[in-house]
Parts: structure tokens; sequence; C-alpha cells
């Protein structure tokens, strides 16, 4: 029987659509953009079918939507019922105990696909900080109540004011492969929260995280900043997440309490940045991108002197990986814009920056080259294998 | 009624910019609309039952908000996007 090919694409969301960039030789070819201006959040791919691509798209007039494709993105089609919150009934009042909030969304940010025996299932987080499913791969979407309207939503979140340049969003939407209905979410201005019941109750999970934004001394259960948190693929029990105040490593089977490892990052660099990305198969290995987080929050490299840093030994060390990168510049990576190849021949790594580079690594981050420009603001990229 | 349509909506309408749609008020007009161009009436009212934030629509050269005006014989409606910023 002839197996179907399949090769890894890298799959770009910018701030005025999305692009698809394929290797062809030694370079990269870019199709696009599909959802021409609209900002595309989060583009991925299913990898249960490697063929069903899920787009996300808010046009500036129009509003959030979603559209999927199954040729390779040559022709899409919007979801019939995009993520919507529920209707508040004219003169009712949000109700704390349950129910609607009241709130629109406005934009889809991030995308994730449910376990690989459900078929169909897909994630889609929102600001405000909203957790939606599909199950008919993104067609129709319905809000999780279990998080949407449960009371401490408002005490969770900021409660729907949207006071951040993109609003409060919820993003790092992680399912464990061994268990579908054990499901993480982070939010921005937030925190980190578990589900052990497929997301009809959930606890914060953020012991440990610093709140530099608060009086010294002041603990609490949530309100932190994950800026991206994952669960790395080789290892379902062990968390990374790169926050507003620091990296962090979880080993869930053992403990709740996260540790800061970016406390051994150089000291000049520091431990704040967006990004985060897992090797495929080594869960001591992640990458982050930092920025200046001395002052006033540029986000810059620090000291314009663009690095990725690597540790490969969970967290203990770190190695600055800059072979290829421009000495000096002043673009920064956002918190979806680099992406590990989960390929088995080799560890490739990529970011996008906010100046529209495509910059890829052959060898894990050893040596750069960039692989496409001139695009616009890129807000994400996922390496994906396409049928 | 006639509907008049902004550039914005023309990918929901076939890129058509003048639709024929019938109802009693602003909102049955938009479920007309929905009828014949699946998708659009989201685009221009949310969840909640607002006209979008970057949206506008007029009856005639009145700017509206509340969607159970009633349309009059002659009436024309327009679904425009705001201009919203320069």
């Amino acid at each position: 029987m002839a197996t179907k090919k399949r090769s890894s694409a890298l799959l770009i969301g910018t701030a005025k659509g999305a692009f698809l960039l394929e290797p062809s030789g030694r370079r990269w070819l870019a199709r696009g953009p599909f959802q021409y201006g609209s900002k595309v959040h989060d583009v991925r791919v299913d990898p249960r079918d490697g063929k069903t691509i899920l787009c996300t798209a808010t046009g500036g007039h129009l509003g959030p939507t979603l559209f999927r494709s199954t040729n390779r993105g040559k022709s899409w089609s919007e979801a019939t019922r995009p993520p919507r919150f529920g209707a508040l009934p004219r003169g009712k009042k949000p109700a704390r105990a349950g129910g609607s909030r009241g709130f629109a969304v406005k934009s889809n940010f991030f995308l994730a696909p449910g376990p690989a025996r459900e078929r169909g299932v897909w994630y889609c987080g929102t600001s405000p900080q909203g957790l939606f499913r599909s199950d008919d791969g993104g067609r129709t979407w319905t809000g999780v109540a279990g998080f949407n309207e449960r009371p401490t939503w408002w005490d969770w979140t900021d409660g729907g004011k949207n006071e951040s340049p993109e609003g409060g969003l919820l993003h790092s939407i992680q399912v464990d492969a061994r268990d579908g209905e054990h499901l993480y979410v982070s939010l921005s201005m937030g925190g980190t929260f578990e589900s052990f019941d497929g997301g009809r109750h959930w606890k914060p999970l953020n012991r440990g995280v610093a709140m530099d934004f608060l009086p010294a001394g002041e603990v609490r259960e949530y309100g932190h900043d994950p800026h991206a948190m994952l669960v790395h693929p080789a290892d379902p029990d062990r968390l990374y997440q790169q926050n507003h105040c620091g990296i962090y490593r979880l080993d869930r089977a053992r403990t709740d309490t996260w540790q800061r490892i970016g406390d051994n990052m150089p000291r000049a660099v520091g431990d704040i940045g967006f990004p985060i990305a897992a090797h495929p198969s080594d869960p001591d290995t992640v990458w982050v991108f930092p920025m200046d987080g001395t002052q006033l929050w540029p986000r810059t490299p620090p000291g314009g002197k663009p690095s990725v840093y690597r540790t490969r030994d969970g967290g203990r060390r770190w190695q600055r990986l800059d072979d290829g990168l421009p000495r000096t510049a002043w673009w920064t990576v956002y918190r979806q814009a680099m992406d590990a190849d989960r390929g088995e021949r080799r560890t490739a790594l990529y970011f996008g920056t906010t100046s529209g580079e495509v910059w890829g690594s052959r060898d894990g981050g050893e040596r750069w080259e960039r692989i496409a420009e001139h695009l616009p603001r890129i807000l994400s990229l996922r390496v994906s294998e396409l049928a | 009624m006639i509907v008049h349509v902004g550039s914005v909506l023309l990918g929901y309408t076939g890129g058509r910019a003048e639709l024929e749609a019938r109802g009693a008020t602003v909102a049955a007009v938009l479920d007309d609309l929905e009828r014949l161009c699946p998708g659009l009436r989201f685009r221009v009212v949310d969840e909640q039952g607002r006209v979008r934030p970057h949206m506008r629509v007029y009856v005639g050269s009145r700017p509206i908000s509340d969607l159970s005006r009633r349309i009059a014989a002659g009436d024309e409606l327009h679904l425009l996007g705001a201009l919203s910023g320069g």
C-alpha cells in the first residue's frame, strides 16, 4: 500500500493574515496570505489527520471568527458557529453564580487539538478569557461552561475589563495525551488552572510563581501572569512556563509547586520573555527567547542583542544560541511564535519576529539562518506535518 | 427593501454591494440577510445583540443601534464598516 507523503510546514499567523511556508530543496516557499487583512493569532494542523488546518481570524471591523481548510489552504470555509459567549437576556445583569457574563468574544487567540483518540475535538481560548470546544473539527463551537460561567471567573480573570493591548487572554491550552479529561489552561492576568474532568471543575495551579507586580510578600492563589505554558511532549508530567515573572518548571506527578529555573539564567539577561518551546523527545530540553525586563519592558532583546537560550538539563544551566542572528536588532518574538519540529529526523527550531522575519535552525539553535522576511508582524508560528 | 453593503462585507455577499431583503424591523431584515448570506449577521451584530464596535447600521441617513427599529416603506438599509482611525 502506498504511504501518503508528509512534510513539515510552517504555519504562520500575522497581523495581516496567515502564511504557509513549505520547504523546496534548501529554500522555503511562502503561500498566502490567507484570511488577508485579518489578524491571525493561531493556525494549526490537526495532528490526527495531518490535513485539516484551523485558522483564527479577527477583522478590524468584522470581529473574530475561524476558518477551516482540508486542502493545504487552497480553499477555506468559515466556522458556521464560531466561539461566542452566551447571550445575556435583555435587561438582566450578569450573576456571579453562573450564566452569561454579557461579553462578546473580541479575538480567538489560541487553538489546541483534543487528544488523539477523540477525532474532531478542538479547544479555543479567547479574549476576554473564555474556553470553547468543538466536537466537529472546528465547524461549530460551544463554551465550556465549567470555566466560562463558574462563579470564580470574576476573580480568576480581569473580569472582562481588557485593559492590556490584546485584552485578557486564555492561552496555552494543554491536553494530557494519556487522559483527555485532564486539561490545563493559562490566563494572562489570571494564572494557570487545571481540570481533571474535562473542564467541568478547575483549580488554580500557581504555587511558587512570583508576582513582582504586587507589594513584596503578597502570596496569592491566582492572578499570576503566565505568558506561555506547555506540557512537555516527551513527559506529560513535566510542565514549563515562561511567566511575566520568570521561567518555571513543574513536575506534576510529585508536586504542585513551580520551581523558578530562570534563576539560573545569566543575570545580565534575566528570565523575562514570552515564548517557550519544547524538544520533541527530551523532556529536559526547552528553548526561550529573553526580552529586556529590567525597567520599562520595551519588548526588545536585552541590550538589543537577540538570542535564543536553551537548557538541556531541565533548567539547571542555560546556553546562549545566537550564531547567525543579527548582532543588534530590536524586534522580539511573541508567545506563540517559536516552535520545534516534532519530526523524527532532526530537531529544527523556528521563530517569527515582530518585524516579519522567520528564522530557522536545523540543529536545535546552534546555527541560525533567516528563511523568510518582509512578512507582516508575526503573531504565531507552528511547525506541523502536512499530508 | 434595498440593503447597501460596505466593502468589508462583500466576502459574505458574493461580491454584491446591493441586496434585496425583507423584514418589518432591522433585526428581521438582518435575519433575512443571514438566510441569503450565511455568516453575515454575526459580522454586524455580536452575541449580545449589539452592533459591533467598528460596524455601522444606517436606516436611510440615520445611524441606529436599536435593532428593533421598525422599517418604513421606502427605507433603505446601509451596513458599513465604521471610519476607525486615520
